[in-house]
Formats: C-alpha cells, sequence, structure tokens
C-alpha cells in the first residue's frame, strides 16, 4: 500500500509545488509591508510623541496578546459586515503583516534604544538634522542589533503564514491537508509538508544565527 | 462600533465562553508542563557528551523550529491513525503543543546554562562541593533567575498556540468563537470575545512576568 500511496504523492507533487508558491508569495509580500510598517512604527515608537507611542503600545499589545488564528479570524470575518469584502488571499496577507509589522516595531525600537545617547546628541551637536541622525547615525548602529532578530522573524513569518490555510488559501499546508484526504497515510504526506517547509525555513535559521554570530564579533571589535 | 455589539447574545453564549477558556487553561498548563519537561530532557541530551544524544536532540530541536506548528499538528492527527494508533483529539493537540514547546524551551535552558561561567563551576568543586550540591546550589537557580523572561514569553506563544487545536476540533477559547458565528451567524461578537479572553491570559502573564523578573532575578549590582 505505501508504494501506491507513494506514487500517488509522487503525481500530486505539482499541487505541493504551488502550495509552495502560495507560501512564497503570502510570506513574502507580507515581508515586505510588515518590514516597512514595522520600521516606521518603531521609528515613531522611540521618536514620537507620547500619544503615538502610546497607541503604537497598545496596538503591540493587542497583537501580541492575541492568537494569530483569531486575528485571521477577525479580518476575514468580520470587515465583511462593515463593508469591506475581503478574498482569502488579500485577508491573509493583511493580517500577516500586521502580524509581522507589530513584531518588527519592537524590534526596531530595541535596536535603537540600544544606541548609546551620546551618538545621538554628538551629531545633534555636529549640526545634523533629525532625518540626518536617523538615516546616517542612529539606524547604521541600530541595524547590527535588529538585523539577527528580523531574519529570525521572518522565519516565524513563514511559519505563521500556515494559519492562513484555516480560511482557505491554498498555501502548503492546505495542499497537505487536501491530499490526505485522498492520500490516507498522513505521515508520509505531512512528512513532505514538513520537508518543503524545512526547506524554507532551515537556510533563514542558519542565516539568523550567522549574523548573530558576525554582529556579536564587529560588537566585541568596535 | 462597541455599540454595534450584541451583549444579549454574547451573555447568552458565556457558560460556553467560560467552559472553553478553562479548556484553554488546562489544556496549556499540561502542554506547559510536558513542554519544560521535555525542554530538560532535550538540553539535557544536547549539553552530554554522547555523539548519539547530541544529534538526535539537534535533530529534534532543529526539525521543530523550522516547520510550523499546524503541520506538526496534522502530521499527529492525520498521521498516528494511519499507524493504528487511535486516541482522543485533545491527547493529539496535548502532544503537538508539548513537543512543539519543548524544543523552544530546549533553547531557552541551554541558552541560561551556558551563560554560566566555567569559573563558577571551578570554584564550586575547589570548595569541595558534590556534582549534586553545585547543580543545586550554584548552577541551577542561576538559568532560574536569566530565563524565566523567555520562558514565560514562550508560555504566552503556547497559550496562543492553543487557539490552533480548534482546527482539530477540539473544544477551546476560539472554537468557541467559531461557535457563536456559525449558529448566530455574529462573527464580531464570536471572534471579539474570544480576543477578549485571551487578552486576559496574556495580561495576567505579562504581569507575572515583570513582578518575577524583580523578585526572583538575581541582582548582580550589589
Amino acid at each position: 500500500m505505501w508504494g501506491f500511496y507513494f506514487n500517488e504523492l509522487v503525481h500530486s507533487l505539482p499541487f505541493f509545488l504551488k502550495g509552495v508558491w502560495m507560501t512564497v508569495a503570502v510570506s513574502g509580500l507580507s515581508l515586505i509591508f510588515g518590514t516597512i510598517i514595522g520600521f516606521i512604527c518603531g521609528i515613531l515608537r522611540t521618536s514620537g510623541n507620547t500619544f503615538v507611542k502610546l497607541i503604537i503600545g497598545i496596538w503591540v499589545d493587542l497583537i501580541r496578546g492575541t492568537p494569530f488564528l483569531v486575528q485571521v479570524f477577525i479580518i476575514f470575518f468580520i470587515l465583511p459586515s462593515f463593508g469591506i469584502e475581503l478574498e482569502a488571499f488579500p485577508a491573509a496577507v493583511i493580517a500577516l503583516s500586521n502580524l509581522a509589522a507589530s513584531f518588527i516595531c519592537e524590534i526596531v525600537a530595541g535596536g535603537i534604544l540600544a544606541v548609546p545617547t551620546g551618538q545621538r546628541e554628538a551629531a545633534t551637536a555636529s549640526g545634523l538634522s533629525g532625518y540626518q541622525q536617523l538615516r546616517h547615525i542612529i539606524l547604521p548602529q541600530a541595524m547590527r542589533t535588529i538585523l539577527p532578530p528580523l531574519v529570525g522573524q521572518y522565519v516565524l513569518l513563514v511559519k505563521d503564514s500556515s494559519v492562513v490555510s484555516a480560511i482557505g488559501v491554498v498555501d502548503i499546508t492546505r495542499v497537505g491537508w487536501l491530499a490526505v484526504q485522498r492520500v490516507p497515510e498522513g505521515l508520509m504526506v505531512f512528512g513532505l509538508v514538513g520537508l518543503l517547509y524545512f526547506a524554507i525555513c532551515y537556510p533563514l535559521i542558519n542565516l539568523s544565527s550567522f549574523l548573530e554570530k558576525r554582529m556579536t564579533v564587529v560588537s566585541t571589535r568596535l | 462600533m462597541l455599540e454595534a455589539l450584541n451583549f444579549r447574545v454574547i451573555l447568552e453564549y458565556m457558560p460556553l465562553y467560560l467552559q472553553c477558556f478553562a479548556a484553554t487553561l488546562w489544556l496549556s498548563a499540561l502542554s506547559l508542563l510536558g513542554a519544560i519537561l521535555v525542554g530538560i530532557i532535550a538540553c539535557a541530551m544536547r549539553l552530554s557528551q554522547s555523539w548519539f544524544l547530541k544529534r538526535m536532540a539537534g535533530i529534534y530541536i532543529e526539525s521543530i523550529r523550522s516547520t510550523p506548528l499546524l503541520a506538526q499538528l496534522y502530521f499527529f492527527y492525520f498521521g498516528l491513525p494511519s499507524l493504528g494508533i487511535m486516541m482522543p483529539e485533545w491527547v493529539t493537540g496535548v502532544i503537538a503543543l508539548t513537543l512543539n514547546s519543548g524544543a523552544y524551551y530546549a533553547e531557552i535552558i541551554r541558552a541560561g546554562i551556558q551563560a554560566i561561567s566555567y569559573g563558577q563551576i571551578e570554584a564550586g568543586i575547589s570548595s569541595g562541593l558534590s556534582y549534586f550540591q553545585r547543580m543545586r546550589n550554584i548552577i541551577l537557580p542561576q538559568p532560574l533567575g536569566m530565563t524565566i523572561r523567555p520562558m514565560l514569553g514562550q508560555a504566552i506563544v503556547l497559550v496562543k498556540d492553543s487557539s490552533l487545536l480548534s482546527l482539530i476540533s477540539i473544544m477551546e477559547l476560539t472554537r468557541a468563537g467559531q461557535m457563536l458565528t456559525s449558529d448566530r451567524f455574529m462573527p464580531t461578537e464570536g471572534f471579539l470575545t474570544t480576543a477578549a479572553f485571551y487578552l486576559v491570559i496574556y495580561y495576567m502573564l505579562k504581569v507575572f512576568s515583570s513582578w518575577s523578573e524583580k523578585r526572583l532575578v538575581f541582582q548582580e549590582t550589589h
């Protein structure tokens, strides 16, 4: 029986590759949006006024305090009752970008706060404007703290993207779920699903720990 | 937005929510206990002298960390029956959660233990303490203080991850929201109530985390 199922699985490999493409598309788009929004919010959180800080703080807490599955359901099922109809794919990208942005915001804010205040004071004394300080003095140094956890966050993003299969986005997990209805050999089907995720995530995890080592070496040398 | 909520229906479903809230709590608590146990064992294996044990723990931790929980959950849910192992859904759910968080706990504990400088162990040996005394009085209390924050952070992640159990039809908070949605077609009431309950757990753990940080962490500044 195993051989037969294995053949079946080999035949449905194109569907799995489509699922890989979907996972990469959803997480890739969310990665771009999440990084942009996260950086903006992180910078606002460290330099904006108290009201902006408070709003961002509450938003981060709300996103961190609720499961991603519930957030996906809220965006997919509740927005239509306010007149915003969304397909599964854009709903998934919005939910995942929102999640990524809230975590990246924290990482960026932490990185900026880790830059010694003397640097900012020296930049101010040199007559640099707020934007110039950020662009040439603060961010380049903060990147050293930001980069390793940022790549780690991308791994989480790819893994969290599996949750959007619950609203019918046909990603790797969903393809596995559909395949297991035809090929009732769960170990094999989800072994393959795991392997595909592994192929995406493992290089990223290694990149993250490589960056971590490299960045610490740099900081001790300075 | 608040006046749009139908509180009568929420109140009507409150017994179900409370029951599911309790279910989420005990499912998470059980998985948490199991995960810490698995984490300690995996960490001990990873730090052991044996090449084989090290390798096994490495494979376990890496494969868990680079695949999504949902894929692992489906792996057990669809995979175990094809091996002829039948068990209730909640057992499958707790096993998946335990093994998933166990890998992360192993890494947290390892980071805590490896942060202790070797000089402390040498000092312990030269003071004539036995292995057990060194472990009990010198080594273990330190990572406990250092790792309490990441450990509680992982506990928060675990509680949120338990929402995925609703996808294999276990009665817990997210499932309650889905039921209210499908019975009355009120997704707003259903999922916002679910989110509110998760936020209660989140804030409790967060407050406990900052309290324990003050209370338990050994202050080196004295």
